[in-house]
């Protein structure tokens, strides 16, 4: 049996170790932007991107630094199930840019498009540039903007996307106007004839009903792909509805050998990936998010 | 302050849900809420009576309406005629909010000119009043962003909220009247 100064001892100990363990992941940058705390820390070869100290979903965008094109969230794999809908979209706006890793990551692959980037936060859009290799060129560019602005404004200009993905919601605070029924009309007026829009959604609380049914109202039945832990959903839209096979199979072999570099399974993707036509997993009377009604941070409790 | 709560949400599909939107409605409020007290006040000085003071309620609560009719329509034109949304949602705040907020500010010393009966009373009174109108704002402020924007849609909101003003105006005025034919009554008996 141990004695009291044993006990004594390991508990040291293993405080000791947890200071240890904590001090591995380095802060390298920390600053108050006008809407949040942004922190870039550093833990071994991995560099993430954090919004948040406390909150442990508060990881907005990560990379290995050696290799930076491995894609580590599953979200960001999740959202290149759009290229098995719209191989080559060659217009491309992306709201919230986060790490720049979604922009970086489709610059590459698709070396003729061009890609607008949408960050309502300015620090976030530095942070992107200095520590996450975030690349612009002349196509590729970056607004620093609202998103609904953004798109009400490309609208009276007559600009049109293929692919308009929606990645503004990682936060502890949900902007609730991007959100509602009104929002997805205008952005489904800004897709060209074959245009999709994928975003990336919340699945765990109240709000994965409201924003299901929100997306079914706008668009009409929709693809959806869920990583296995269901925590990340992807809603894909496209501005005609899908017919039962708009899935462009005859890609996969050519995607898979493409997307490998990115550490993204295409082929599984394209497994997970179903109609909510077949199976519809909210209720019927969920109610629509609009303008007049969309109390997403409210909702959005677990 | 509940109107002032929900303009954040009337202005966000214009004008984004940026800092600046909240920079702009605070502005205007503010703005127009010492407006209304220094009207208010220069108002209170000729004849001022209850029905007056009623007529006060059902003015704020007629321009309030266009916040719920009129927005869509405004905030547009609006939009497209100022690119900076720092300029634009304040713009459309001024026109949104300016008017009934204005008028909603009278209210204050209106009030306390018709309670107060002796000079020597007007600090508690006064007091009173601001105890009322703070503790009232700040019920508005907590219902409508824990409750109501959960429950209803907002022009629902802005609508009940007109009512009630109308009522209140309404009530004043009846009030009044009643109690002058009952002093007829009275005179004559």
């Amino acid at each position: 049996m141990l004695k009291r100064p044993a006990y004594l001892f390991l508990y040291i100990i293993s405080i000791f170790c947890a200071a240890i363990s904590a001090a591995q992941a380095k802060v390298i940058h920390q600053e108050k932007s006008l809407y949040r705390n942004i922190l870039v820390e550093d833990e071994g070869d991995l560099r993430c991107l954090k919004f948040n100290v406390k909150s442990t979903k508060s990881q907005q965008s990560c990379l290995y630094k050696s290799q930076p094109k491995k894609l580590v969230f599953n979200y960001t794999k999740l959202l290149m199930s759009g290229l098995l809908l719209n191989a080559e979209p060659e217009r491309i706006l992306i709201i919230g840019l986060g790490g720049g890793t979604m922009s970086n990551t489709l610059a590459q692959l698709l070396p003729n498009s061009q890609i607008d980037n949408i960050e309502i936060d300015d620090a976030v859009i530095n942070v992107a540039r200095r520590y996450f290799g975030f690349h612009e060129n002349e196509r590729v560019k970056t607004y620093n903007q609202d998103g609904r602005i953004f798109i009400k404004r490309a609208l009276l200009k007559k600009q049109q996307y293929d692919w308009i993905i929606l990645d503004a919601f990682n936060g502890d605070y949900i902007p609730e106007h991007l959100l509602t029924q009104e929002f997805l009309q205008e952005a489904k007026r800004l897709l060209s004839t074959n245009g999709i829009l994928t975003a990336n959604t919340f699945s765990l609380s109240e709000l994965y009903a409201h924003e299901s049914a929100t997306y079914k109202a706008v668009f009409g039945d929709f693809y959806q792909v869920k990583n296995l832990v269901n925590s990340n959903r992807v809603i894909l839209v496209s501005r005609h509805g899908f017919t039962e096979n708009a899935i462009q199979k005859q890609n996969l072999k050519q995607l898979d050998a493409k997307l490998q570099v990115y550490n993204v399974d295409i082929n599984s993707l394209y497994r997970n990936m179903y109609l909510t036509q077949d199976h519809q997993d909210w209720p019927d009377n969920t109610r629509v998010l609009t303008d007049q009604f969309s109390p997403a941070n409210l909702l959005n409790v677990n | 302050m509940g109107v002032e709560l929900l303009a954040g949400r009337i202005l966000a599909p214009f004008f984004g849900s940026s800092v600046h939107i909240w920079g702009s409605i605070i502005t205007v409020f503010m703005l127009s809420l010492s407006l209304g007290y220094l009207l208010g006040g220069k108002l209170s000085t000729h004849s001022a009576s209850l029905s007056h003071y009623g007529i006060i309620f059902i003015l704020a609560s007629i321009t309030l309406l266009p916040i719920a009719t009129l927005s869509q329509q405004v905030m547009e034109v609006i939009f497209v005629a100022i690119e900076d949304s720092r300029y634009g949602s304040l713009v459309a705040s001024m026109s949104l909010f300016f008017i009934p907020t204005v008028i909603l500010g009278m209210l204050s010393p209106y009030s306390v000119r018709l309670l107060v009966k002796e000079s020597k009373q007007s600090g508690q009174v006064a007091g009173k009043l601001y105890f009322i109108s703070t503790l009232g704002s700040a019920l508005g402020t907590i219902i409508t962003s824990f409750y109501l924007v959960l429950w209803f849609d907002i022009n629902l909101i802005i609508y009940s909220f007109c009512l009630l003003l109308a009522c209140l105006g309404l009530f004043a005025i009846i009030w009044v009247k009643s109690q002058q034919l009952s002093n007829t009554a009275g005179s004559h008996a």
